[in-house]
Parts: structure tokens; sequence; C-alpha cells
């Protein structure tokens, strides 16, 4: 048994190792999300055109030749994103796809792309379980996570005392982790989850589902769901009277393109988790300028951490000198990510980029100087203490 | 007793019912519009969901860039989409009419591509918000719900404009001349009706109604470009079920499958997205010419 499973590896060390010479073919990096359907504000082509600023900045070329970038939309189908990610990887010649939104696709091309030793860039795609029972050797976790969003808002607004939760959960794999996580928080922290209704992806009327969330008398509704879902909760909600009859909502994840749409009128005062604010200091305001002059909107910390992910493996690429998978993800681990948005953050072996999340407030309309100007920083949550620890997600590729 | 068979309070299931009732006027309003055009024009016309979102974003157009106000919106925004329902009809679709079905509902679906497309590219999926119109803020605690003064509104308004338009068609001459256009247009064409002009100001009113539920759904959901996909597949079914073209039946299937619809999201949340598909369904299995059709 035991020299079976020596054996084995020696084999599986071979194979491995097996071409000595670097592979320095061009780099071709894909982006795929949801271009067309309602995450295509926070994502889509925005996260394209920071992909393209990513390889600009990096100088646009490596091993002497010019660095690619395709991108599609998946159009938030899981079966659709496999088909685009296999035909990427297996005859376009594909070395990393990056954004990856929504978690269902997310998890699919995870799998597709540890079969096939290839990188997977998750930016946008928010389920902790990427880093956990479904965490790759060469996949990373960038922007946030589930379980990030979680930690940061519940546990201030438990804190606070809002200490019995219900939940709206959007119908599939990030709704389900997210409420798990926030659920989880709650308890933690000594509150009580009263109950959760869930709702289809993309659902248009919140009324009967905010009608039990009243009867369930809780302090707190926290909102599992993203994009206009959340929006039109958050609308209805007023509507509603839930609001002005005591009970808070949690958007547990919203998008600065989000506030933008629905406007401070409807999203003010509401608390949320985010690992990037554009107006946080100068290189973070510096580098937004360049995207909304190019987008015409500010960064979503989707698109702004795109950009940070793919010059950070650009540049382990470049530091390892081939696109051997183990090489470049050695480089990846090894070197701080030192830019505007990871600000000295670093990959731990789970995938996972730890770096700072920002708990935030949404102002009112007379706070605000202008369009843009919607958060107020109210804590900045250090890395280590805001992502779950390495040794709880039980992912089987960490070495103890 | 039967309440706590079911194991719900019956404060929950009057909030539901209510709560199927306007979303169902809403459903009822829409595959009305759609109900007359079928049975006037023979178009299954799918663009009828990006007609309702281009009704709410000329609202939000018209209070944004010209301050005009909700309730003048109510009439203008209807307006201005029928004209330009009018203006595809005459280019496009009333080269369609004496071919098969299925080139109507092609040239339609290119038509949804197209506006829906056009809004995206200038307002992004996310859309823009509308605020509610400040004599309907706030709302009444009816003791087993908290119903807010719109969705009131909402109610009592498509129910007024459903039933209205039913009249008009059914009980008025001018109704009866677009019944008669359907049975028979040359005859009445020889009767001296101007039918090609007739047609067109059908589909303008389709497009109206469609256009003024739009109007109606802006101050409750976000105003944007998707909005009209995924109302228009449950309006279509809620036709089928009615019974293709039947007024009557577009009327009372819209509100009884909000209802339904409402009542599921109560026992099994997790359906309420597939409920009205499955009645569909079990109806076409049943009586395949829908609940108040006629062979």
């Amino acid at each position: 048994m035991r020299l079976g499973l020596v054996c084995a590896s020696a084999l599986a060390l071979l194979l491995s190792a097996g071409p000595s010479v670097a592979d320095k073919s061009p780099v071709k990096i894909g982006v795929l999300n949801d271009q067309s359907g309602l995450y295509a504000d926070l994502s889509g082509l925005g996260s394209v055109e920071a992909a393209r600023m990513a390889i600009e900045d990096f100088g646009g070329k490596l091993f002497g030749a010019p660095i690619e970038l395709v991108h599609a939309d998946h159009k938030n189908r899981a079966d659709l994103a496999s088909t685009i990610a296999r035909e990427w990887f297996d005859n376009s010649k594909v070395d990393a796809i990056a954004d990856l939104t929504a978690s269902s696709v997310a998890l699919a091309v995870q799998e597709l792309a540890r079969e096939r030793s290839k990188f997977a860039i998750h930016t946008s795609g928010a389920t902790s379980r990427l880093t956990g029972d479904a965490c790759s050797p060469t996949g990373v976790h960038w922007a946030y996570d589930t379980y990030a969003l979680a930690n940061g808002t519940a546990r201030a607004l438990v804190a606070e005392g809002q200490d019995t939760w219900f939940f709206l959960t959007a119908d599939y794999a990030f709704g389900h982790s997210l409420e798990k996580d926030t659920g989880a928080m709650v308890e933690k922290m000594g509150g009580k989850v009263l109950g959760a209704v869930r709702h289809p992806l993309d659902n248009q009327d919140f009324s009967s589902y905010l009608m039990q969330a009243q009867a369930s008398k809780s302090k707190m509704i926290g909102l599992a769901n993203a994009s206009s879902d959340t929006l039109n909760a958050i609308r209805q909600a007023k509507e509603f009277g839930l609001v002005s009859m005591g009970q808070r909502l949690a958007a547990l994840l919203l998008f600065i393109t989000d506030i933008h749409a629905v406007g401070l009128e409807a999203a003010q005062e509401l608390v949320l988790t985010t690992g990037f604010y554009w107006d946080r200091d100068e290189k973070t305001r510096a580098w937004s300028e360049r995207f909304n002059k190019r987008r015409g909107h500010m960064p979503t910390m989707i698109q702004a951490g795109t950009y940070s992910a793919i010059l950070h493996f650009l540049k382990a690429v470049e530091a390892a000198g081939t696109k051997e998978p183990k090489a470049v993800m050695e480089k990846m681990r090894a070197m701080r990510v030192d830019d505007f948005f990871g600000n000295g953050g670093y990959l731990r072996e789970d995938g996972r980029m730890v770096h700072d999340m920002y708990l935030v407030r949404v102002k009112k309309p007379g706070q605000s100087k202008g369009p843009w100007d919607y958060f107020e920083v109210i804590r900045t949550i250090p890395g280590d203490e805001a992502f779950r620890p390495m040794k709880d997600g039980g992912c089987k590729y960490v070495k103890n | 007793m039967l309440f706590e068979l079911l194991g719900v309070p019956p404060q929950a299931l009057f909030a539901q019912l209510l709560i199927g009732l306007v979303n169902g006027s809403f459903y009822a309003a829409l595959s009305l519009g759609l109900a007359v055009i079928f049975g006037m024009l023979n178009i299954i016309n799918f663009a009828h969901g990006a007609l309702y979102m281009a009704g709410a974003f000329v609202a939000w157009m018209l209070l944004h860039h010209f301050g005009i106000p909700f309730w003048a919106s109510l009439v203008l925004s209807p307006l201005i989409v029928a004209v330009f329902g009018m203006a595809l009809e005459r280019v496009l679709l009333s080269r369609l009419y004496h071919l098969d079905h299925i080139y109507g509902l092609l040239a339609t679906f290119g038509l949804v591509l197209l506006i829906e497309g056009t809004f995206r590219q200038l307002y992004g999926v996310s859309g823009r918000g509308y605020p509610t119109p400040e004599v309907l803020k706030g709302g009444w605690n009816l003791g087993f719900m908290f119903l807010p003064n719109y969705r009131a509104f909402v109610l009592v308004a498509a129910l007024a404009v459903c039933f209205g338009a039913w009249f008009f068609i059914e009980r008025t001459r001018i109704g009866s001349y677009l019944r008669a256009g359907t049975e028979n247009a040359r005859l009445l064409q020889a009767f001296g009706v101007n039918v090609p002009r007739m047609m067109t100001l059908t589909f303008g009113l389709g497009v109206a109604l469609a256009a003024f539920t739009g109007v109606l759904a802006a101050p409750i959901y976000q105003v944007h470009p998707l909005m009209g996909f995924n109302i228009i597949i449950i309006v279509f079914a809620v036709v089928v079920v009615g019974g293709m073209g039947s007024i009557l039946g577009a009327i009372v299937t819209g509100l009884a499958l909000g209802v339904a619809e409402g009542f599921t999201r109560v026992f099994y949340p997790e359906a309420s997205a597939t409920v009205i598909f499955v009645i569909m369904a079990v109806v076409l299995l049943i009586r395949p010419q829908g609940l108040f059709g006629r062979r």
C-alpha cells in the first residue's frame, strides 16, 4: 500500500516534470463572463477593458510575442461557459481564464482548468468553495468571497445588536454559499437565524418573499443575492414599509454600479463589505480615473480585481521564465501583490489572495459630492481577519 | 382548521392573495395587448415585452430630461411608444400578415434584440431607478399586511384599463368593425372601412397597453433593459392558458395566474418561477385551445 503510494507519486512527479525545457510559447488570456445579462455592468466588458489595461501596463509582450486577449459572453449558463472554456483550453491555446462571473460558472471552469493544468483566475464568482472543497492547485480567488462578505457585514451588524436574521436567497450556488457563510457568522457571534426563503435568479417581484421576511419578525433581512435582484429587493422592502417598521436590510453583496443604478435615495445608510473602493487613496483614484475615461463609469471591485490579478499573473510568468503551472504558481505566491488593489496582499496555498477588505456605509444624498461619491469607509478589515483561515476551508491541496 | 392543516397563518394567505392580484393585473394588462394584436392582426408579437420596457424607459427619460411627472407620463409615454409601434407596423409587420405566424414571430424577435440592445448600450443592464409619485408614497396597514398605496393604485389602474379595452372591443361600434375585420377583412373593406389603417391603429392600441403597463411598473421595479424579457415569457404562457386571441381570457387568466404564483411563493418558493408553465402544460393537455379559446 505504502510502496504503491510512493511509486505512484514518483510516477506523477516524473510525468509532471516531463518536459524540462521551459514553455515560452505566446501567452493568451481569456475573459469569460456575463456580457449581456444582469451581471454585465459589474463585470462584463468592464472586466475585459481592465484586462486590456493590465496587458498594456505590463508592456504588451512576453517571451518576445504579444500577449493575446480573447473574451466571450457566457450568459450566466454553466453549460455554455464550460463549452467555451473547453474550446479555449483545448483548441485556442488559452493559458488562463479570468473573471468567471456567477459561482455556478466559476465552479465548472475551476474543474476544467484543474484537469488540464491551466489557470482559473476568479475575480467575480463569489462562493468560498473555490478555496475550500472545490479548490485547485491552478485556481486563484482574487477580489472577495462569500466568507469575507459575511465576515465583514454580519460581524459588524450583530455586534451592533442586530442579532436575529432572515435571508432572501438567490436560488443557486452563490446565494446558497452566501447564506450559509453569513448564517454561520451570525450564529458564531451569538445571533440567531430565523429562516430563509429562496427566490429564482433574476426575479422581479419580491413582495411575497418580503411578506415572509416581515412575518419572521427578524431584526435583519439579509439579501443573499446580487445585482438587479438586490436592487429590486431594496426598493420593494422600502415600499412595503419593512424599513419604516423597524427591520433593517443587509445587502451582502452590492457593487458601486448597483448604487449608481438604484440611487442614493434608496440605498442610503446600507452597510456593506467591498474589496475595493475607487476613492480611497491616490493610487486607487489614479487608476480608476483612467478606467472611467475608457468605460464611462467607475470600476467595481471585480473589474479592479481583474486588472490586479492579470497583472500579477503576467509578472509571475515573466519571473518564472516559463508557463509551466507549478513554477508560475510558486512565483505568484512568492511575490507580494503590490498594486493599488492588493496593497501588499499575498496569495495563499489554497488559492486565496489575502488583502484588506473595507466595511463601508452608503452616503446620504446630501453627503455625496456627485456621481460615484457613494461610500464612506467605516473600517478597514485587515486581510488575515477578513478571509477564512486556510485550515477551516478544507482544501485538499494544502500540505499541513 | 384548513389553515392549520396547511401550516400557514391566514394573514399570510390573504396577503399573498392581494399581492397575487397586483402582479396578476400586470400580467392581465400585458397579455391583453398581446391578445388584441394576435386576435386582430394574427401576429405573435414577441416584441411586446421590449415595448413594455420602452414604455418604462420613456417615462424615465421624460422625468429625467424634461421634468415631466409620472401622471403626464402615464399618458405621454404610451402615446410616444404607440407612434413608434405604428411605424413598425407600417414598415415591417403589415407585410407579414398573409404569411405563416412564424415570420411575424421571427421578425418581432429580431426587434426585441434591436430594442433591448439599444437600451443596454445606452443605460447598461442595471438600468435606472424611478421614484414613486409623492401622493402615492406610504400605505395602509390592513392588519394582515401593509399595502403600499402605489400597489393599490396599480391594481385599480390596470383593471380599469383592461375592462376599458374589453368594453371598447366587445361593446362599441368601432370594436365591432375590428372584430368584423378579423372574420373577413375583404368584406369589411367592401363596406367602405379602411382596413389597413384600422390594423395600424389596433397595433398602436396593443403597444400603448404595453407601454402603459411599463410606466406603471417603473416605480416598483428597477427600470432596466431586460425587464421586458423577464416578463414576456410568463405573459405568453398567460395568453396560451387563456386562449390565443381571447380578450376576456387574457384578463381573467392573468389575474388567476398571478394569484397562483403568489401562493406558490408561500408553499414552495423554489417552484414559483415554474408554476405558471406547469399550469400551461396541464391546460394544453386537457384543453389545447385554452380556457377561453374557441376552436
